[in-house]
Formats: structure tokens, C-alpha cells, sequence
């Protein structure tokens, strides 16, 4: 009887340098020049705020702002992949995102808000940078899944863009594959949440803080 | 037309080809009989129905260009091999034979970098043509970077 040697073990994979990681940090959210504002606006508001008392008139009006901004979310019709079915399915009438305010619209002028739902491969990140500059500003961004989020299960691969942080700047990061339209809804409040910090001078609020 | 038939033929019209198994039929021919043999395929063996045509990297022993085409007629299927030699990466175009193989070789040229001689039109079919190497070689790396997404 022939004995059977012992069963060769697939070496674990080492992660000695965390070169990943490093280029996330350095990739992550650059967007230096921030939202764009028209100068009039600005200098306006500035002529406000400085005069005496003036502040509580623009805290208002920012208050007031950030809460028609929140209540009309308006998200561009983008799907890429299989989370695009869940996206719609969120869309529909079962999870309703109009009772939010969000109406789905199928041009990047009106939109206000980018749901990136699934793989971006590299020959399509152009044509999604194209769209996302389309986007009249003050625009966010949603991504949805771990291909999104980070290349997900197709990471290895060599035509994918690992995470779409690497192209554009994302507000908030959904996860699961693909995640359910529960999920998605989660990620949407939390981005009117983020919305309503929004500040004026172009500055994002301070990510949520982790809550387990 | 059956498969012993097809295959006394082969053994008749070429000597240096090795048959590999029955079902589908599986020869491997000398590259410099690749178009000839397809010729022969399609005219003799009746097979005229092209099903794909695709490449293996054998690392160290180089290349090798599969195509598979059938007689739909008699049930007959014929996977035909090519190896191409240690670092070479030149091969016949079957498209004077086979007008179906124009975007399979297009393909096998974009993702291993074969070229093929004869064929009409032989760029990049799925990638951006900006794209640097051939990704399903074997010498690719996976963390090649792509700037500037990567």
C-alpha cells in the first residue's frame, strides 16, 4: 500500500512592506482645491460675516443651505456592474430614495452626488473622472462595494483600478458584494449627515466617527 | 467523415504532427505547417466551423496557439496546437482560412503579445491602446502599475 506523503501547504502570503497601504494613504482623497464657489458669493458672505453680528446671518443661511443641499440629493444614473442592480433596486419603489429627496437623474449637470456601483477597470476610469467633472459643484461621491471600494475580489487582476479613491475623491465608502440596499440607504444617511457639515468654505466635514 | 478517418488522413498528409487524444481530436502540428494544416482542416476534414482560437505560456518552453474547429456536420471537433519555440513570438495568421479568426488573433496578440504574420488589422482589440506589455503573459508582473490610477 502506497503511503501518501504529506499534503503540500500553499504558502501564506507575507505582507512584509505594506506598499498598499502607503499608496492608499498617499492616493487618498487629494482634492486640493476643494470645492469651487462663485468669488461674488464668497466675498459677499465674507462682507457679512465680518460685520458685526453678521455671523449668526451666515450660520443661518449656511444651516439653511446645508438643509436644502441634504434634502435634494440628487444622484447621477451610473451603474457599472452588479451593484448597479442593487442600486436600483434601492431606487425603486420597495426602498423608495425619493421620500429622501434623491431623484435619480440621468444627467451629470443636474446631479449632485456619484453612486460608483461596482468594478472600475482602468479603461473606464477616464470616461468616470470625465463624468464626475461634469458634475456641477458642491458634488459628492458614494462607493459602493469592495470593487469600488478597494479592486474587491478582482484586485490582483491587472485591469482594475484599486479603489475608485484613486481617481476621484469618495465621501462615503459602502461595503459588501454587493451590498444590500439596506446598506446603501445606511451610506446615503450618512452622507446627508456628512452634508449637514457641509461648510462654506469648501472644506469637508470630519468623517463620522467610528461607531461599533 | 468520422474521427478515425480524420485521423488516418492526418497521419497520411502530415508526418510530423501528434495526435493527443481522440474527443476532441488533438493535434499538435510544427509550427511552419500551422496555416497548411488549417487549410487541410477546413477543406479535407470538412471542419468549417471555427470555435475559438486562444494561446498557453509554457513559461520556458514558449508559446502555444490552440484553436478549436469543428465539423458541425459530422460531429467531428479538432483541437489544433502549435508550439512557437523558447522566446519566440511569431505565428501564421489563419485568416486567409478562417475570416473568424481575424478578432481571436487580435485578442491573443493584445493579451500575450503573438504576432501573427498575414493578418490584416493586428492591434489591440481589448485594452486601451495606450496599454504598456501583455498582461496574461506569464513575465507579468500583477502589481504593474498603470499610472496615474495606480
Amino acid at each position: 500500500m502506497a503511503v501518501k506523503g504529506p499534503i503540500p501547504q500553499i504558502p501564506v502570503p507575507v505582507w512584509r512592506n505594506f506598499k498598499d497601504l502607503q499608496e492608499w494613504e498617499a492616493l487618498h482623497q487629494t482634492r486640493p482645491e476643494g470645492d469651487k464657489h462663485s468669488a461674488l458669493f464668497e466675498s459677499l458672505t465674507d462682507g457679512i460675516h465680518s460685520f458685526p453680528g453678521g455671523f449668526a446671518v451666515t450660520t443661518v443661511a449656511d444651516n439653511f443651505l446645508n438643509w436644502a443641499r441634504k434634502s435634494s440629493v440628487w444622484p447621477v444614473t451610473f451603474g457599472l456592474a452588479c451593484c448597479a442592480i442593487e442600486m436600483m433596486a434601492t431606487f425603486a419603489s420597495r426602498f423608495d430614495v425619493e421620500r429622501l429627496g434623491m431623484v435619480p437623474w440621468a444627467s451629470p449637470r443636474h446631479a449632485d452626488l456619484m453612486i460608483v456601483s461596482g468594478t472600475v477597470t482602468i479603461k473606464m476610469a477616464p470616461m468616470l473622472l470625465r463624468i464626475y467633472d461634469q458634475m456641477p459643484d458642491p458634488k459628492w461621491a458614494v462607493s459602493m462595494g469592495s470593487c469600488a471600494n478597494s479592486g474587491g475580489p478582482f484586485r490582483h487582476g491587472y485591469h482594475v483600478v484599486k479603489g475608485v479613491d484613486r481617481v476621484i475623491p469618495v465621501d462615503v465608502y459602502v461595503p459588501g458584494c454587493p451590498p444590500p440596499p439596506e446598506s446603501l440607504l445606511n451610506g446615503l444617511l450618512l452622507l446627508q449627515d456628512q452634508i449637514a457639515h457641509f461648510r462654506r468654505s469648501g472644506r469637508r466635514a470630519a468623517p463620522n466617527p467610528k461607531v461599533d | 467523415m468520422t474521427s478515425d478517418e480524420a485521423l488516418t488522413l492526418i497521419g497520411e498528409r502530415f508526418a510530423g504532427a501528434r495526435v493527443d487524444g481522440r474527443a476532441p481530436l488533438v493535434v499538435t502540428v510544427p509550427v511552419d505547417a500551422w496555416l497548411r494544416f488549417a487549410q487541410f482542416a477546413k477543406d479535407t476534414l470538412g471542419c468549417r466551423y471555427f470555435a475559438f482560437l486562444t494561446a498557453v505560456d509554457w513559461k520556458e518552453e514558449g508559446l502555444e496557439v490552440v484553436a478549436k474547429v469543428d465539423n458541425l456536420d459530422d460531429r467531428v471537433s479538432l483541437l489544433m496546437k502549435t508550439r512557437l519555440g523558447p522566446g519566440v513570438s511569431i505565428c501564421a495568421s489563419l485568416t486567409p482560412v478562417y475570416r473568424g479568426a481575424n478578432w481571436m488573433e487580435r485578442e491573443c496578440y493584445d493579451m500575450f503579445g503573438i504576432r501573427f504574420e498575414g493578418h490584416p488589422d493586428l492591434r489591440r482589440i481589448l485594452l486601451a491602446d495606450d496599454w504598456e506589455g501583455h498582461p496574461l503573459l506569464k513575465s507579468y508582473a500583477v502589481d504593474t502599475p498603470h499610472p496615474p490610477y495606480r
